[in-house]
């Protein structure tokens, strides 16, 4: 069952790091051309170094920008089609954690950051990017939601409401597209560790966050932190053909941390 | 080399449907497969036909209810094959009444194998995968178990307790490196759907069409490999987005 991505052009944002570098690695390694979207242009480099050193014929496009900036939405979008002819599948991934803090000091400010990155963003994929997949009358989407966006987590007002909103955005668009051929899921993913819970972790304690980490995944079923790689398995699986009547769904992947409560 | 090359997967229900779906598949990707059925006629002429194609299959006919019987799967899948990696905990009947006009006979047998048939299988799998430091189970429940609908009650109310069945034996077992996941399939093509009912439940389905059986074998296949080594105690829902209207 190797390369269910032959000839597939595979869109990723947040690709610089975390689960959307893992992802391209994945999907990279079983044939697809990547179009990879980060706000920071080298981590898009380490990314395109890394997929190359296990896919060296792969063909990768990079692309800058602030999926807050609905443009810069439109324009990788544009750029992957324009390159590429065809968006076959669409990992809408890039996210912040925000700061941690209680409801009553969260702050209209860093919710609104959160909110414009992690809802808005994902918000803006599908809109650019389904219009594409509805008139070549194919395509897979998985957004990225968190554990965060199906559980109460604490001191994280802004990610749990950004995140229960892809959810939501998720459901409804899964419903809208289904009838073009177009599937859409959503994942949440628990305790991975990358490099956005490595920072969550030192805004705890900056000093001693691996021990904080140990702590943190002590009530988790399988006392461990996944990794990257295996959150990758998984959307490699629900963006293949593999995947095509799963849709309008969110699927934890969490070591069963989100079946306790 | 295939995502389950040299892994033993029993199959129950294993003789036609998602199950013998899930077997083809699974013997493509380098299984070895034990196929568990009521049905003998059924089950040796698949096994006959895996065999032909190179493939290590063994039928073991079993009532699921009966405690001895599944215990003689797993002690003839030892016997045969050295051990069980996978489980695919997937026989299950289901019938439509008016509760009203429901036997208790038949609520009780409906329970009795979607429900107590699926504990009992996926007990002996533990009691395996223990001894052994690990393995997957794969449990059918069904999108009745997250949802209602009427004239099923039996029916989904053993699915919704394999649901619930399922997150509780993942939590148990985490650590002892057994996952445990449940398929919770749709509208299939199957021959359990009436031929004039599939238009209609193919046009309430949001992709508008009705699942596959070898869908949902892709699926359980994910579910059952390294692939999914960080999920357990998830009923996956592939309904084509049937639970999320």
């Amino acid at each position: 069952m190797n390369n269910r991505f032959d000839g597939k052009v595979v869109l990723i944002t947040g690709a610089g790091s975390g689960l959307g570098q893992a992802s391209a690695l994945q999907i990279a390694k079983e044939g697809a051309k990547l179009a990879l979207v980060d706000l920071n242009a080298a981590s898009l480099e380490e990314t395109k170094a890394k997929v190359l050193e296990v896919a060296p014929d792969a063909e990768i496009l990079l692309i800058t920008a602030n999926v807050a900036d609905e443009k810069a939405v439109e324009n990788y979008v544009n750029e992957t089609v324009a390159k590429f002819g065809k968006i076959d599948s669409f990992f809408n991934n890039a996210g912040i954690e925000g700061k941690q803090d209680l409801t009553e000091d969260f702050g209209l400010d860093e919710f609104q950051k959160v909110v414009s990155v992690n809802l808005n963003g994902v918000f803006y994929g599908l809109k650019h990017v389904l219009k594409v997949m509805r008139e070549q009358g194919f395509g897979s989407v998985v957004n990225t939601a968190s554990v965060g966006g199906i559980r109460g987590v604490g001191n994280q007002s802004g990610y749990a409401a950004s995140k229960h909103g892809v959810v939501g955005l998720t459901r409804n668009s899964g419903i809208e597209y289904g009838q073009y051929g177009v599937s859409i899921k959503a994942i949440a993913p628990g305790a991975i560790m990358t490099p956005m819970v490595e920072g969550s972790l030192k805004q705890i304690d900056a000093d001693n966050w691996e021990e904080v980490g140990k702590q943190f995944v002590e009530p988790n079923p399988m006392k461990r932190f996944g990794k990257p790689e295996e959150v990758g398995y998984l959307v490699a699986f629900l963006l293949s053909d593999q995947a095509n009547f799963i849709n309008a769904t969110v699927i934890p992947i969490d070591g069963g941390q989100s079946y306790k409560y | 080399m295939g995502k389950l090359q040299d892994k033993v997967a029993v199959i129950t229900g294993g003789a036609s449907g998602i199950g013998a779906a899930t077997a083809r598949l699974f013997v493509s990707e380098g299984a070895k497969v034990v196929l568990v059925d009521l049905n003998e006629e059924k089950g040796k002429a698949f096994e006959s036909e895996l065999k032909a194609l190179n493939a290590d299959a063994l039928f073991v006919k079993a009532n699921i209810t009966s405690e001895e019987e599944v215990a003689n799967i797993f002690t003839q899948t030892i016997e045969k094959f050295g051990k069980v990696d996978i489980v695919f905990n997937n026989a299950g009947i289901g019938r439509v009444h008016p509760t009203h006009e429901l036997d208790y006979a038949e609520w009780r047998q409906t329970v009795n194998v979607d429900l107590d048939g699926v504990f009992l299988v996926a007990r002996e799998a533990i009691r395996e995968m223990l001894k052994a430091g690990g393995g997957a189970i794969v449990n059918t429940a069904s999108m009745y178990g997250w949802v209602g609908s009427p004239g099923s009650a039996a029916y989904n109310a053993a699915k919704g307790g394999v649901v619930n069945l399922t997150r509780s034996i993942a939590l148990e077992y985490a650590e002892q490196n057994i996952r445990v996941n449940a398929l919770c399939p749709g509208f299939i093509d199957t021959p359990i759907i009436p031929e004039e009912s599939k238009l209609a439940l193919a046009a309430a389905t949001p992709v508008k069409r009705l699942g596959k059986a070898e869908e949902m074998a892709k699926a359980v296949l994910f579910l059952a490999s390294d692939d999914s080594s960080y999920m357990t105690g998830n009923s996956l829902t592939v309904d084509g987005g049937y639970t999320a209207q």
